[in-house]
């Protein structure tokens, strides 16, 4: 079965420095589209009754887009994350 | 209303049961040492535990209080759902690598990584607590209330039983057997809420949802000169009319029966709309619609006055794909069922009367938030701290993070939390459909906005009833499941093992951590009881509100600023998870739950985060930038 006692991976992370630095880019990225949404709603709510797309109003696509952005950026995220961490490594290695 | 249970559902949820039952017995003689009862062993695969991520995550409140706010209140339910899921963009960029590097099984073994020190033991251990109860109440709420549909049982008889069968679980096999009630419920959940969706879809709008629709009635009426109203017809006559909510509410008494009505002044004269009322009266009975609700004369409502199709009126629409569903809903007229409430003599009245609003209102926010023009500053503020604390919640909460540790690896403690916002990113798109079904399609229970998606599914047959209803059952039992093994973590493993420092062997850190999982259990089905009615994603928002205050400054000050000291940890947990916690207390939504009226809370915000997440922080680096000294000596 998945849970005896677990590995204990001590492994050293060559990319943890650059993956912390991306992921505090992307972190105030998505902070700043979230903000919007919020202030918009806060300042201008009638802004959000505005059709933008295909029949539906500025509420539904941001809203919609806010989650949709976050699976992206994650996806994204995922993929540039494990691109540092193999060829850190890598380059790690071949010092040694 | 009432609730006939059905045989299908009946048998559906006891063979679940039975199976998680079943399935934490034979785990649970598999789970000998404390690293497989508390982290599962932290060999679970990152694609499964991604779904238990979803399967902790969308708990009651996701689906039962988001649709029935959706219902309810429109747009503004879905913020939650957008809040909800863009807390895991920080729980991913930031959080979760960290958290899984540092700890061991609980968040508090994070936070203390660098200081073992026994104020941050304690105070994370405390808030584990304090949040783990604030998310647990709305759980058991949402379990009472589904219980009476599907079981035909009272509200405490589904909190009794659900807090027995989680205890069992956590008791048995810990972490091992959350997570894997966690994985299957959130598969379940997902494929059947995306069934559920197809199935409003195909089924597109109308006006008249279902064939036995309730006929709205309505009655003509004269205002005398003394400011009194004679009906035109003969059938009955007004009582007596109370002002209520900008409202006016006629008491008629009619064939047989008193029942309240909706006073409309035109230009054309006065009419009366029926309403759906609750009568409490003084001698403690409750009438439903006048009558005792074993009489069946409280309907489910809502639809649509007005559905416009290439700009043509239609009486309903057919089968719609779902963006034409949303820009139809968008572009017509519902009918809402908002309440006002008064006292007539000795009886407490609750009236649900008609209030026609239009889609565009609808499908956007300012129906439950008033953020419009004329909103006062409180409100406003009240909106920003609400979206503040959902955002910073969920990478606070204690139950989450327990996650990041039953994986082996922080790679797989990324790739597990993508595959969470994907699979409840998902999740929280539908809730839009779901919740916008049900309030054009003639389910809602007006006393229970809680009950709005598995109405929904009944309006599709019984059989659809019965799976949404035994899944929304299973969704209790994950979340309930894993918030009890972060509260039990933290009493046998932050509180008694590190802060106490009680020698115990590994099996008795088992033990303790499984006496501690009944007593937790023990405490929030009492919590479950009373607290019943409130909206289940109202109370989950407060919860978010005292984890991003108490847990969040501290994880991301440790992680950002290296004057971060083992003394301003502490300080910003206590300053945080205290002011939320006042705050929530003098409230307008506690006052109003105390009887004293919402105009007499000295604090007029409903949500904390706006004051009590800065509060942290300030708490956090005053304390930190007076005991560097200290520190470093030590």
């Amino acid at each position: 079965m998945l849970h005896e006692p677990a590995p204990q991976t001590q492994e050293r992370d060559h990319a943890l420095a650059a993956k912390a630095k991306l992921g505090v880019r992307l972190f105030w990225a998505y902070c700043l589209v979230y903000a919007g949404f919020v202030v918009i709603n806060t300042v201008d709510p009638e802004l959000m009754e505005s059709e933008i797309l295909l029949g539906q109003n500025l509420a539904v696509v941001y809203g919609l887009g806010l989650i949709l952005l976050a699976i992206v950026l994650g996806l994204a995220y995922n993929r540039m994350c494990t691109r540092l961490e193999d060829t850190m490594r890598a380059d790690a290695e071949k010092g040694e | 209303m009432t609730y006939t249970p059905s045989p299908v559902a009946v048998i559906l949820f006891i063979v679940f049961v039975l199976f998680v039952i079943v399935l934490s017995s034979i785990l649970g003689r598999r789970t000998k040492s404390a690293q497989s009862y508390f982290a599962a062993g932290g060999t679970i695969h990152w694609s499964v535990n991604g779904i238990a991520f979803a399967g902790d995550y969308l708990s009651a409140a996701s689906f039962l209080g988001i649709c029935g706010m959706i219902a309810t209140a429109g747009y503004d339910g879905f913020l939650y759902s957008i809040g909800y899921l863009a807390g895991w963009v920080v729980a991913l960029f930031v959080v979760a690598e960290p958290m899984k590097r540092l700890g061991k099984y609980t968040f508090t073994d994070a936070l203390d990584s660098k200081f073992n020190s026994k104020g941050i033991q304690l105070m994370a251990a405390i808030s584990t607590l304090v949040v783990s109860m604030c998310y647990l109440i709305p759980q058991m709420v949402g379990a009472g209330a589904l219980v009476t549909p599907l079981l035909g049982l009272p509200h405490y008889v589904g909190v009794v039983m659900v807090g027995g069968i989680v205890i069992f679980i956590v008791a048995t096999a810990g972490m091992t057997s959350t997570t894997y009630v966690q994985f299957l419920k959130g598969g379940l959940l997902i494929i059947f809420s995306t069934v559920l969706v197809i199935m409003v879809c195909h089924h597109g709008l109308s006006k008249k949802p279902y064939t036995d629709y309730h006929d709205f009635r309505t009655l003509t009426a004269t205002a005398t000169p003394d400011g009194s109203l004679v009906l035109a017809d003969t059938v009955g006559k007004v009582l007596t009319v109370h002002d209520a909510g900008g409202q006016k509410f006629a008491k008629v008494e009619m064939d047989g029966s008193v029942d309240w009505w909706q006073v409309v002044e035109t230009t054309e004269g006065v009419r009366l709309e029926e309403t759906l009322s609750v009568t409490k009266t003084a001698d403690g009975a409750v009438l439903y619609n006048g009558a005792p609700k074993a009489d069946g004369k409280f309907y489910q409502v809502g639809h649509m006055s007005r559905i416009v199709v290439d700009g043509k009126e239609v009486e309903s629409t057919g089968p719609l794909s779902p963006w034409e569903f949303l820009s139809l809903v968008n572009e017509g007229e519902v009918v809402c069922f908002p309440k006002a409430a008064f006292t007539d003599g000795g009886d407490k009245v609750a009236v649900h009367y008609q209030k026609l609003v239009s889609g565009k209102r609808v499908m956007r926010p300012g129906l439950k938030f008033k953020v419009d023009k004329g909103a006062k500053l409180s409100d406003k503020l009240n909106f920003i701290s609400l979206m503040l604390a959902l955002f910073f919640g969920t990478s606070a909460l204690p139950h989450i993070l327990i996650r990041y540790y039953t994986v082996p690896s922080a790679r797989c403690a990324r790739k597990s939390t993508i595959v969470a916002i994907a699979a409840i990113g998902f999740f929280y798109v539908l809730t839009l459909f779901m919740g916008i079904g049900a309030m054009v399609n003639g389910v809602l229970d007006v006393e229970s906005s809680n009950m709005s998606a598995p109405l929904l599914a009944r309006l599709f047959g019984i059989p659809l009833f019965a799976v949404i209803s035994a899944i929304a059952f299973a969704t209790v039992l994950g979340t309930v499941s894993g918030l009890i093994v972060a509260a039990s973590g933290a009493v046998a493993h932050d509180l008694m093992d590190r802060y106490l420092r009680i020698e115990m062997s590994d099996r008795g850190k088992v033990m303790a951590g499984k006496i501690a999982a009944v007593s937790v259990g023990i405490v929030a089905i009492f919590l479950g009881i009373i607290f019943k009615g409130m909206n289940v994603s109202f109370l989950v928002g407060l919860a978010f509100a005292v984890a991003a205050s108490a847990n969040l400054p501290a994880i991301l000050m440790l992680l950002f600023w290296k004057k971060t000291t083992a003394k301003g940890i502490a300080a910003s947990i206590l300053v945080g998870m205290v002011s939320a916690l006042t705050i929530i207390m003098l409230s307008p939504s506690m006052f109003e739950r105390y009887g004293l009226g919402k105009s007499a809370a000295p604090i007029p915000l409903d949500n904390p985060g706006i004051i009590s997440i800065p509060l942290s922080f300030l708490a956090l680096v005053i304390v930190s930038l007076m005991t560097q000294k200290k520190d470093a000596a030590a």
